[in-house]
Formats: structure tokens, C-alpha cells, sequence
């Protein structure tokens, strides 16, 4: 079991900055496009955290021309380049799906002040 | 050349490879084994080496098992394996054989026992889909009908029905190696193998390579 453990420890991404739910992030993603590789940046809410190990993923939420466009990306995935936070949000809950039901306005999260 | 190691299933885990697929894999502690007997084709009529591995105190093995043993002089084992050699004029007894035999990407037959699930019925054991849950039904697990009537007035052999599932020697072949170890002597394999964690594992060169 620790060997495993020990596998899984190097598997993982330490230059992951620690983010949650409501965090505004934005992700560079790796495209391979025949030869060449470019960056590709997604922007968006985190809506959901999960997993622990080697497994774990997180939910970006945005809208894109009116549409709500969601992506889950593998915490500790290679393909991620880079995970900015942009601002930091004051949410009440570990899961905010409910942003899913919301728009314009209501949609708004307030940001978190580091006191 | 020898076409096979034996070693302990330690569990299961993911990787990522460098384009961002997650593999998952299973994680076999192997060798290194110890050469504790060689039959040749002239004394034995076939070509083979046993091996053994893991460790085991000398008071929890008999006494003729010990004399088997002293021959090789590499201690005590808790398995005794044997696996065919091309030619067993190339070892010696007391020899360590490793992981030095595989290499990345190579494909492998992985043979271990298999979980025991004990008296098991026909959902589980061969997958039937059993009856409806409600609307009346009072057939919700049972197999059925197991054959007609007058004519053959028999059931047909090997007809699959509940039984003893699980606990039996499977192979599953062609499994490819993801990565090796050798400083740890570890294997990491895509996919299942058979047995539960700390279970005995039989790894050889395939039967039908693809």
C-alpha cells in the first residue's frame, strides 16, 4: 500500500495552487495540433472540487455568448500548463451548481477579502 | 532464455502518461526470484527452471522442503514456482533471475488465483439478467428454465447454473507493461490482473503474441 501511495505521490502536481469553489481561474491547456503544441486559456468559475490521489478533478464554468459552456479537468493532468486565479470568491458551499440556474446578475459572486 | 518471473500483486492505481491519459494500472512487486532447481530435458524430459520467492521463516517449512532448498543455498521461500527455459544450461542453482527479462511496452500473460466469492448465484457467477423487480414478480434472481420437458428429458451438460465462483487459477493475456522499476523491482501493468493485493502472480512472456 505505501509503495502505492509513494506512485501516486509522484504522479502528482505540486506547482498546483490551492483554489475552491467560487474561485475565478483561468487554466492554460496544452492542444497538440499535428506537430506544434499551443496554449490555449479557459476562464471560468469553479464550480466543483473533487477526488483525492491522483484522481481528482475540478469543474470550470463559464459563459460563452450566452451559452454555459463547463469543463472537468484532471487536478494533476500534464495537459494543464498553468492555473491563474484571478479573484477569490466568498461562497457558502463546497459545490455550486446552483450557479447553473442563474444568470446575469443573480449570477454574481462576491469576492473574498484576505483579512 | 527464461519466459517467466513470479511475483506479489501489491494493488491498483492511475497514471498519467505525458500526453494526459489516464492509464490505470496495476502495480506487481516482482522478483527478484532465486533459481532453486533446473530440470533438463535429458533428466526430466523438458526444459525448466523452478523458482523461488518471497521470504519465509526456515522453522515454517518441513523438513524435506528444507533439504529441497539447502540445494540452491539462497534461504527459504514462500512460493516454489517452475517456468520453462529456452536452454537451462544457462543457469545456476542459487541464481537471481529479475526484471531484467521485460521491457516497457512488451506484452505479457499475467496467471493468478482469482477472488473467491463463494457459492455464487447465476447473476453474479455468469452474468444472467435475472427477473423483473416488481409488477407481481416473484422471479427476481432465480435462473429459470434450465430446459424442456419430455424430449431430451435431461438438463444439457453445461448448462451454466449458481455454483462455486471465484478462487480459481485465470490467465489474462496480453496485457501490456506500462513501466518497470527495477531498483524497487516493480512492474506497473495496464489493466486488471487476476487475485486480490499481497496475492501470488505468474508473469510470462505471451502465448499468442499479438
Amino acid at each position: 500500500m505505501e509503495t502505492i501511495r509513494q506512485l501516486e505521490r509522484e504522479m502528482m502536481r505540486l506547482d498546483i495552487p490551492s483554489f475552491a469553489a467560487g474561485d475565478t481561474v483561468k487554466v492554460n491547456v496544452k492542444i497538440k495540433e499535428g506537430e506544434k503544441e499551443r496554449i490555449q486559456a479557459f476562464q471560468g468559475v469553479v464550480i466543483s472540487k473533487r477526488g483525492i490521489g491522483t484522481g481528482a478533478t475540478f469543474t470550470v464554468r463559464k459563459v460563452s455568448y450566452g451559452i454555459g459552456v463547463e469543463r472537468i479537468f484532471p487536478l494533476h493532468s500534464p495537459v494543464i500548463d498553468k492555473i491563474e486565479i484571478i479573484t477569490r470568491g466568498r461562497v457558502r458551499r463546497s459545490k455550486i451548481y446552483y450557479l447553473r440556474k442563474l444568470r446575469g446578475k443573480a449570477a454574481r459572486i462576491r469576492e473574498r477579502r484576505l483579512t | 532464455m527464461c519466459r517467466g518471473l513470479i511475483g506479489k500483486k501489491l494493488g491498483m492505481t492511475a497514471l498519467f502518461t505525458s500526453e494526459g491519459e489516464y492509464v490505470p494500472v496495476t502495480v506487481v512487486q516482482v522478483g527478484p526470484c532465486v533459481v532453486t532447481q533446473i530440470k533438463a530435458m535429458s533428466s526430466d524430459g523438458y526444459n525448466a527452471i523452478q523458482l523461488g520467492f518471497g521470504e519465509r521463516k526456515k522453522s515454517r517449512i518441513n523438513k524435506p522442503m528444507q533439504g529441497h532448498l539447502k540445494k540452491s543455498g539462497a534461504g527459504c521461500f514462500e512460493f516454489l514456482r517452475e517456468v520453462p527455459v529456452d536452454d537451462p544450461g544457462e543457469y545456476k542453482l542459487g541464481q537471481t533471475v529479475d526484471l531484467d527479462l521485460f521491457a516497457i511496452g512488451e506484452r505479457i500473460d499475467v496467471t493468478g488465483t482469482t477472488k473467491g466469492r463463494g457459492f455464487a448465484g447465476v447473476i453474479k457467477r455468469h452474468g444472467f439478467h435475472g427477473g423483473k423487480k416488481t409488477h407481481g414478480s416473484r422471479s427476481h434472481r432465480i435462473p429459470g428454465s434450465i430446459g424442456c420437458s419430455a424430449w431430451p428429458a435431461k438438463v444439457i451438460r453445461g448448462k451454466k447454473m449458481p455454483g462455486q465462483y471465484g478462487n480459481s487459477r485465470k490467465t489474462v493475456r496480453n496485457l501490456e507493461i506500462v513501466d518497470i522499476r527495477p531498483e524497487q523491482n516493480l512492474m506497473l501493468i495496464k489493466g486488471a490482473v487476476p487475485g486480490s493485493g499481497h496475492g501470488l502472480v505468474e508473469i510470462k512472456k505471451p502465448k499468442f503474441a499479438k
